[in-house]
């Protein structure tokens, strides 16, 4: 498919797109009501993967047992990982490599990139990332290491490359639009594109 | 025209988020290239869990998985070689490999992958 096309077609229609998104998060919420239980998480015997026969299923822990106690989100694994690490509820290890220390380096600056269209701007918070991975994990099979070089774009988001590849599988779905599209234009946050300070 | 290319990107939207085994943990792998070949039921592989005490940097390196489900090659000789799974379920760090239904917890005939959040909800499915 043509990619400006497609771009073009973001620019000018996102308010549909998240419209028909929050129809379809609607739909699925009514199909999930009509379910068993309303609870946030499916129990392992009925989430279609495990062997509700097989001797495991009595052994793992359930996602609500997990889970539960974590700060809360509405999507994903229902669970804000950021926050979860931030307030100290949970702190993941980096055990394969004890000599350099328990945490990934810190990369500090905050990224504005700002396409100009009619979503807010989107800040990429290096820091939280580097919370949990390796600046191999990105760079630089994914991103350049040049602010304005890796020619990001949504549509490859949502095909699950660039971020899509681990937001839409692990990390918070790019459905949530405004946690990365999260500065207005013209707010008091708004920088030019760049490296930007934390706002 | 941009009427039609609406209503196929609703229809689509629509089907995509209805249609998934909606049920499964997000996140959760299935590791079924040989497992079920081999006579043992599918590999499910919970990132939550994991995510809960380590960091993605633990197993997403030169020597652990590849970060694209199906392009690892894991079988049971590496993971007792404390290669892959094995670099944790080693006795030391987490339970050993002799657990065999820990990991192979599947429904028979699960076909390998992540279920994406993405995968089905963008232009470049269509
Ligand atoms: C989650 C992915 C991710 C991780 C992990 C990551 N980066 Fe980045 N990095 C990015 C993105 C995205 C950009 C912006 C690229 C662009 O604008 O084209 C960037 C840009 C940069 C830049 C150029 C901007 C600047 O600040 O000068 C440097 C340098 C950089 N990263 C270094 C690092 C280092 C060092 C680490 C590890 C400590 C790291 N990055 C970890 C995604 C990541
Ligand atoms: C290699 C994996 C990976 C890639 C690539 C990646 N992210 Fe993330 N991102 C994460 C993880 C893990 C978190 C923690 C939150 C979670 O898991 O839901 C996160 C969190 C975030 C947050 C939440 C910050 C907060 O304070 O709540 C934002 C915003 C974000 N990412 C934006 C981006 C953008 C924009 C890109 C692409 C330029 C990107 N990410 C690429 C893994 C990734
Ligand atoms: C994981 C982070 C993330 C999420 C979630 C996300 N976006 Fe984006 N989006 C980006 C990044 C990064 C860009 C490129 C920004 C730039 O270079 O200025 C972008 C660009 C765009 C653009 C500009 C045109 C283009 O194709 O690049 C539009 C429109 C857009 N996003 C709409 C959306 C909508 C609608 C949603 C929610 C359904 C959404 N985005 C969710 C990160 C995200
Ligand atoms: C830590 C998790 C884990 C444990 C414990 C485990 N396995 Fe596996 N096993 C795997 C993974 C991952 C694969 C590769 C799955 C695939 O891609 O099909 C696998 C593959 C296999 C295969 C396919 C052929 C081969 O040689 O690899 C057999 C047979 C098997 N396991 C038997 C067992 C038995 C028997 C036990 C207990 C003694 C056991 N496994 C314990 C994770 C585990
Ligand atoms: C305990 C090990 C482990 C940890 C920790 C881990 N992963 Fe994974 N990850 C895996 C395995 C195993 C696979 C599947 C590999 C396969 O199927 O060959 C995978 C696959 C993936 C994929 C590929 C999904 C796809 O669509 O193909 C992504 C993206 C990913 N992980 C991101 C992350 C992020 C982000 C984190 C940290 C928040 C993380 N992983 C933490 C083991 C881990
Ligand atoms: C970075 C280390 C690490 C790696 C790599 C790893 N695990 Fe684990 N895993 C753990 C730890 C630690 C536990 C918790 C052990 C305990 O409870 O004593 C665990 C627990 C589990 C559980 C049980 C979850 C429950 O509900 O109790 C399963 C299933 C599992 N791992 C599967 C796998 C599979 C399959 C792989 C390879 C694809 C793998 N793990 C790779 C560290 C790891």
């Amino acid at each position: 498919m043509n990619a400006l096309i497609v771009k073009r077609f973001y620019m000018n229609n996102w308010f549909f797109v998240r419209w028909v998104l929050g129809l379809a998060a609607f739909m699925m919420l009514l199909a999930d009501a009509s379910g068993a239980a309303a609870n946030a998480w499916a129990p392992l015997a009925k989430d279609d993967l495990h062997d509700p026969k097989g001797p495991g299923i009595t052994l793992l822990q359930e996602p609500s047992e997990g889970l539960g106690t974590l700060p809360r989100d509405k999507v994903g694994n229902m669970v804000n990982w950021v926050q979860a690490v931030s307030k100290g509820v949970i702190s993941p290890l980096r055990v394969q490599n004890p000599s350099m220390g328990n945490l990934p380096p810190m990369q500090e600056p905050e990224i504005m990139m700002d396409k100009k269209g009619s979503m807010n701007m989107v800040l990429f918070p290096h820091k939280v990332h580097t919370m949990w991975l390796e600046c191999s994990n990105c760079h630089p099979a994914i991103f350049e290491t040049k602010v304005g070089a890796s020619n990001i774009m949504m549509e490859k988001i949502l095909n699950g490359e660039q971020c899509g590849l681990c937001h839409g599988a692990v990390a918070f779905p790019p459905t949530d639009c405004n946690r990365c599209h999260s500065v207005p234009h013209g707010s008091q946050n708004a920088k030019p594109a760049g490296k930007a300070a934390r706002p | 025209m941009c009427i039609i290319k609406r209503w196929l990107i609703a229809l689509a939207l629509g089907m995509a988020l209805l249609a998934p085994a909606a049920h499964a943990e997000y996140g959760d792998v299935v590791l079924n290239k040989i497992a079920e070949k081999n006579g043992m039921r599918p590999v499910i592989f919970p990132h939550w869990f994991h995510r809960l005490r380590f960091t993605c940097g633990n197993c997403h390196n030169e020597n652990g998985f590849k970060m694209k489900a199906g392009s690892n090659n894991v079988n049971m000789g590496e993971i007792i070689d404390g290669k892959f799974c094995g670099m944790c379920h080693n006795n030391q760090i987490a339970w050993g490999p002799e657990r065999c239904d820990m990991c192979h917890s599947g429904k028979p005939g699960l076909s390998g992958g992540i279920l994406r959040g993405n995968e089905t909800l963008g232009p470049g499915s269509m």
